[in-house]
């Protein structure tokens, strides 16, 4: 086990070298930051003073070190455009990214547990069929067409809830549901095929020849052994959720990370790019990590 | 040697003659996803030729037209059928002629990725050792970078263009091919028609292409139908963002994303494109589906 975690962990951590290498190169290659940054009227010798400075004039390979190195001490650079650290541009930005994450994660949860539990126990019948086919349009619907297709009916044509932007609860509405209607298709799924797994044991035979309500056969004996693998998909569609918030984003106008990584590529302000996607990076990579980790653990077999 | 050939000679013109067998395929055909496939008929016959349909020129601007609605609705005209956006364009010339850019990206990537992918899977699969060690490492760090946002500042640094975004969805995409069909090679391996090449003296590149490939075509068949539909999600994404095929070359997407400015007053902009992406996707989807069920022998009792 110890031997397995620890390969794990040094196959993430050559993972995430790896991005920070690609990132780095292509943005090294994508034009010379000090002529960015520079005020309009500098001459070529403040250009030149600024990239000594900032250590341009370095060789490749120092460079990428230089940066590394910067990295490991929580220096991601600074944003041209913001004109502060790029990390304290992150921090602004993340807490609207983790509630509407959070806000989309409640909505998948209620629609998809309870749809996937009662498409299993109506399993072949119509509401199973729906399910299916909900679960189908899940996968089939562009993100952003369903997050306009929300604004059209419920803020232009009812007039119920506001178009875009961030305040008011109910500016979470429509985004959350943009955001979760695709994790909800594979939750419906997940939970659908665990409890047909878990419906068919004979405890729960036991249990219902003993005369248990249905309705807690259903939920206290089966649901309860069908949830782990729910549990454990959940928590990796979270992260998921977290750095697919771009799309979203952009339909609402929600000041999150995911705008601000399209509000810096429109900028050309790549420090502000570099450090959102290497965070998301390390986010994605560390919980492929925790789960595999915890996959591991559950099923010895894995380990070989 | 004679007597064999004999009499699967016999068996090949008794199928022919046996009704059963001839049943179960009409039965087979019967439940064949007509609707699907007509849908990426038509989408792959718009796509090669659908720049000589369309009712009006996809980029001419008819300043007279600006933002009709659909003809049914009132104001509409009947020679603009879905309406026009605010430039005045004609949106069903312009949904035609998209069908271009979502179907050579969509073939793009799924050939060009299905093909490196099902390479390195044979090569890690069969040989395995370092090559697999390797190859698996690769997979394991393109499986493990957050695509959309990759594939957001890639095409933000290389500038937005077709061909770009191709190289992207392919870079982004060989791995998830290589490590399911490493896994059909492996278990494809074990079986002793491929011990008897070997012993045969077949060259390792003969036992790959001519023992192992026809063996898990079928996955690799499954595998493409429903990467189409993920490759022509991610296409319109980046169109949608602005960091697709430029404009004013029509794509599904960037329509979708110029209706997103104007859908106070015409959702129709945004509404056909989504709707035609749906449609086409959905079709690989049920398309994929089937054949799973079909194909593969595991899903068939389900």
């Amino acid at each position: 086990m110890k031997r397995y975690i620890l390969k794990r962990i040094l196959q993430s951590t050559l993972s995430l070298l790896v991005v920070t290498f690609i990132i780095f190169s292509l943005t090294h290659l994508s034009g010379d930051p000090a002529v960015l940054m520079a005020p309009p009227d500098a001459s070529q010798a403040d250009i030149q003073e600024m990239r000594v400075s900032m250590g341009l004039t370095e060789p490749f390979h120092v460079q990428y070190g230089l940066f590394l190195s910067g990295l490991l001490k929580g220096d991601f650079g600074r944003s041209f455009k913001w004109n502060q650290p790029c990390l304290e541009v992150w921090f602004e930005r993340f807490p609207n990214t983790l509630l509407l994450a959070a806000a989309a994660m409640g909505f998948t949860l209620t629609f998809g547990l309870s749809f996937g539990i009662l498409s299993a126990v109506n399993v072949g019948r119509w509401f199973d069929k729906f399910g299916k086919i909900f679960a189908l349009l899940g996968q089939s619907l562009p993100v952003f067409w369903v997050g306009l297709m929300l604004m059209w009916i419920f803020a232009v044509k009812l007039g119920w809830l506001p178009t875009s932007g961030m305040g008011t609860w109910q500016h979470l509405i429509m985004p959350a549901i943009t955001l979760g209607w695709f994790f909800t298709a594979a939750i419906t799924r997940l939970t659908r095929s665990s409890m047909l797994d878990v419906l068919d044991r004979d405890y729960i035979k036991m249990a219902k020849i003993k005369g248990v309500s249905r309705i807690s056969v259903i939920l206290k004996h089966a649901f309860k052994n069908a949830s782990l693998p729910i549990l454990t998909m959940g928590s990796l569609n979270f992260v998921f959720m977290l750095n697919g918030t771009v799309i979203t984003e952009t339909v609402f106008n929600w000041p999150g990370v995911g705008t601000l990584v399209v509000e810096a590529i429109f900028a050309r302000d790549y420090p502000v790019v570099q450090t959102t996607v290497l965070i998301g990076s390390f986010f994605f990579v560390f919980v492929n990590l925790l789960v595999d980790v915890l996959y591991a653990y559950i099923d010895p077999r894995i380990r070989y | 040697m004679k007597n064999l050939e004999h009499s699967t000679e016999t068996k090949r013109i008794h199928w022919f003659f046996n009704r059963e067998y001839l049943r179960g395929c009409l039965s087979g055909l019967k439940e064949l996803p007509l609707f699907s496939i007509m849908l990426l008929i038509v989408f792959v016959f718009l796509g090669v030729f659908g720049k000589f349909f369309t009712p009006h020129d996809p980029t001419w601007t008819d300043l007279n037209a600006i933002l009709l609605p659909p003809f049914w609705i009132e104001g509409g005209n009947v020679s603009y059928l879905l309406g026009t956006d605010p430039l005045g364009r004609d949106i069903l010339s312009q949904l035609i002629a998209g069908a271009n850019v979502s179907l050579e990206v969509g073939f793009a990537v799924v050939i060009i990725a299905g093909t490196t992918g099902t390479i390195m899977a044979l090569l890690s699969g069969y040989l395995g050792g370092k090559v697999d060690a390797v190859v698996m490492r690769l997979c394991e760090i393109a499986l493990s970078i957050p695509y959309l946002m990759v594939a957001i500042v890639l095409a933000a640094i290389l500038g937005p263009s077709k061909e770009n975004i191709i190289l992207i969805l392919i870079v982004l995409g060989w791995a998830g091919y290589a490590r399911v069909l490493r896994g059909e090679v492996l278990r494809v391996k074990e079986g002793d028609f491929v011990r008897l090449a070997v012993i045969a003296g077949c060259s390792p590149l003969r036992i790959m292409l001519r023992h192992i490939l026809p063996n898990i075509v079928n996955t690799i068949i499954i595998m493409s139908t429903l990467q189409l539909g993920i490759v022509i999600i991610a296409e319109a994404s980046l169109s949608f963002l602005g960091l697709g095929v430029p404009p004013p070359t029509p794509a599904w997407g960037s329509m979708c994303a110029e209706g997103r400015n104007y859908i106070f007053d015409a959702w129709w902009i945004s509404f056909w494109p989504g709707l035609t992406i749906m449609l086409v996707v959905l079709s690989c989807n049920f398309l994929g589906d089937w054949l799973r069920i079909r194909l593969d022998p595991k899903f068939r009792q389900i």
